[in-house]
């Protein structure tokens, strides 16, 4: 085998994909369709709540399609990181979507699920070991973290899904994977070079986003070879350009040239990116250089407690001269208020849209808006007591006498009745850490389902 | 000779590396001026620190990427992704001050 040409249909799974450029992918013949579904950009919430960030419905279109056309050619569909965040109700919510897809389009076959759990006792005798390491410059994990965490996920590299390939899967869905895996497993598993094949797999897991006109709800396309790759885009009104693709490495990474994952690092200081014609670029010299010590990095969210917003405007150009001031007599009335609640049991901020919002700390830019967008924000221990000072704060800001007050009847403009909203529960990232390991499959047990069509009556 | 980055940029943004990082890239136009920019050091960690009013050691990388004609700059964030007190989940928003970033490259030879 001297090629190996992988379909990568969408950048998340759920964003969609044009049918053309699906099925143009189709006509090259692929090896293997494989999508990755998740990122911890949206937030520690999803990972807390066993939630995904993305739309049932959404999901289903797309893995329909795949699946469809997997079974139809014979070749692996890999769905990495299933659900978003990949931990068990991550993993069992796309399962049904898949089984769903199985019996409506009446498929059969080998399932085979990854799953990315990692259990509490083994993140504490490695904590105790010495073995759960901190990621520069996040803090070190603790005995309460690990605890308190809802659900914690390892990344798993590309071994634990060759093996599921081993198994004869056709299908495999993932819990919490590293992005590139679940494109480089097959080659890999096939003997091609691994950082070439992890290189590849790090374009293909955003699809079209490294094109021009860039987009994540369209397909890519990679062709594999020994020494070098070709990557692809397969909607004739995009185009792979040095620059595109060279300029995708640097997506969301801290160092272009060096790109740590399971079990060693990405190097690309060698690698070269050419135009092999007006639309494919072709790329090599991409090295994997495995670490001393088998690293998988973890991911957990703990809750924190429960959240209530009030949105606002304010238009008065008295009331936005002195907006500090008023906040912070806001704060002072809410805290005498409630003087019998501890001071520790909830937090009251305010994101004052029009003044430093958007970069807090980080803001250069000292003049306010001629209005500004207020948001009050309150995050309690239970949902009753944030809604309590949400609701204080609100009130007290939209009548609050300030200096040289001369519209007396209200300070805020609301757009909403009611003007509160419960946001429910609020989690943190409590993990992100690295956990060396002996084995690098131990942590990601594959379970293997067969699906079979039921017969048509 | 003072130069506008927007003039000569076509994208500069902003995006997390993870939950404890902040990573802004400048992509140059062309290789010409990339590579001024680059041999003037007119990007460098002070002008960061100054720009987000951070500490230079809270510059964690700055690093000149050839293949793409971009500058990378990882900054720390200001709080872990989603805490309590996030302004922008994604990081998708922080590249603003450096679009009125003026350099000042030596004339063309």
């Amino acid at each position: 085998m001297d090629e190996i040409r992988i379909l990568s249909p969408t950048a998340i799974l759920g964003y969609g994909f044009p049918e053309s450029s699906f099925q143009a992918g189709l006509a090259r013949e692929p090896h293997l369709i494989a999508v990755d579904a998740g990122s911890t950009d949206p937030g520690p919430y999803y990972l807390g709540a066993g939630v995904s960030f993305t739309d049932r419905q959404a999901v289903h279109r797309d893995l329909r399609h795949m699946l469809v056309a997997g079974r139809l050619r014979g070749i692996p569909v890999v769905v990495g990181t299933g659900g978003g965040a990949g931990a068990h109700p991550h993993v069992t919510w796309t399962r049904e979507i898949i089984q769903q897809i199985a019996r409506e389009e009446g498929l059969s076959f080998r399932l085979a699920v990854v799953h990315a759990d990692v259990a509490k006792p083994v993140l504490l005798e490695a904590l105790d070991a010495g073995d759960l390491g901190a990621l520069h410059p996040g803090p070190e994990a603790t005995v309460e973290d690990v605890v308190e965490s809802t659900h914690v996920v390892g990344q798993m590299g590309v071994e634990p899904i060759v093996r599921a390939l081993d198994l004869g899967a056709d299908v495999i869905l993932t819990g919490r994977a590293y992005d590139p895996a679940v494109f480089a497993a097959l080659p890999i598993r096939h003997g091609f070079d691994p950082g070439l094949a992890l290189h590849l797999g790090k374009i293909l897991e955003c699809a079209a986003i490294a094109t021009t006109p860039g987009s994540g709800s369209d397909c890519m396309l990679g062709v594999l070879r020994r020494d070098h790759f070709l990557v692809e885009p397969l909607n004739p009104e995009r185009a792979c350009t040095v620059t595109s693709v060279a300029a995708h490495t640097l997506y969301e990474k801290t160092n272009p040239y060096r790109l740590p994952g399971p079990g060693g690092t990405l190097d690309l200081t060698a690698t070269t990116f050419d135009q092999h014609d007006d639309r494919v670029v072709r790329v090599a010299g991409s090295r994997f250089v495995p670490a001393d010590r088998y690293t998988v990095k973890v991911e957990g969210a703990r809750r924190v407690g429960y959240r209530t917003v009030s949105i606002a405007g304010a238009r008065d150009p008295i009331f936005i001269a002195q907006v500090d001031e008023i906040l912070a007599a806001v704060r002072s009335r809410v805290a005498d208020n409630f003087a019998h609640i501890p001071a520790t049991d909830y937090r009251l901020l305010f994101h004052v849209y029009g003044k430093n919002a958007v970069m807090g700390p980080l803001e250069p830019h000292g003049e306010p808006g001629h209005e500004l967008g207020i948001v009050i924000e309150a995050v309690a221990g239970t949902q009753e007591l944030a809604n309590t000072i949400c609701a204080f704060a609100r009130s007290t800001m939209l009548h609050h006498g300030y200096a040289g007050r001369i519209s007396t009847a209200g300070n805020l403009a609301f757009p909403y009745s009611p003007s509160d909203f419960k946001a429910g529960e609020v989690y943190r990232f409590s993990l992100y850490h690295l956990l060396r390991v002996d084995d690098p499959s131990a942590l990601f047990p594959v379970e293997i389902a067969e699906l079979t069509a039921e017969p048509v009556s | 000779m003072t130069t506008k980055l927007t003039d000569i940029a076509g994208v500069i943004r902003s995006k997390n590396a993870g939950p404890y990082e902040l990573t802004l890239d400048i992509i140059f136009k062309d290789r010409t001026v990339y590579d001024a920019v680059v041999a003037a050091d007119a990007i460098n960690r002070n002008l960061i620190s100054r720009l987000y009013r951070i500490s230079e050691a809270d510059v964690l990388e700055l690093v000149a990427f050839d293949p793409a004609a971009a500058i990378k700059i990882t900054i720390r964030r200001p709080r872990t992704a989603g805490d309590v007190g996030e302004t922008d989940v994604y990081g998708a928003q922080q590249h603003a001050p450096l679009l009125g970033v003026v350099l000042d490259l030596p004339r063309p030879a």
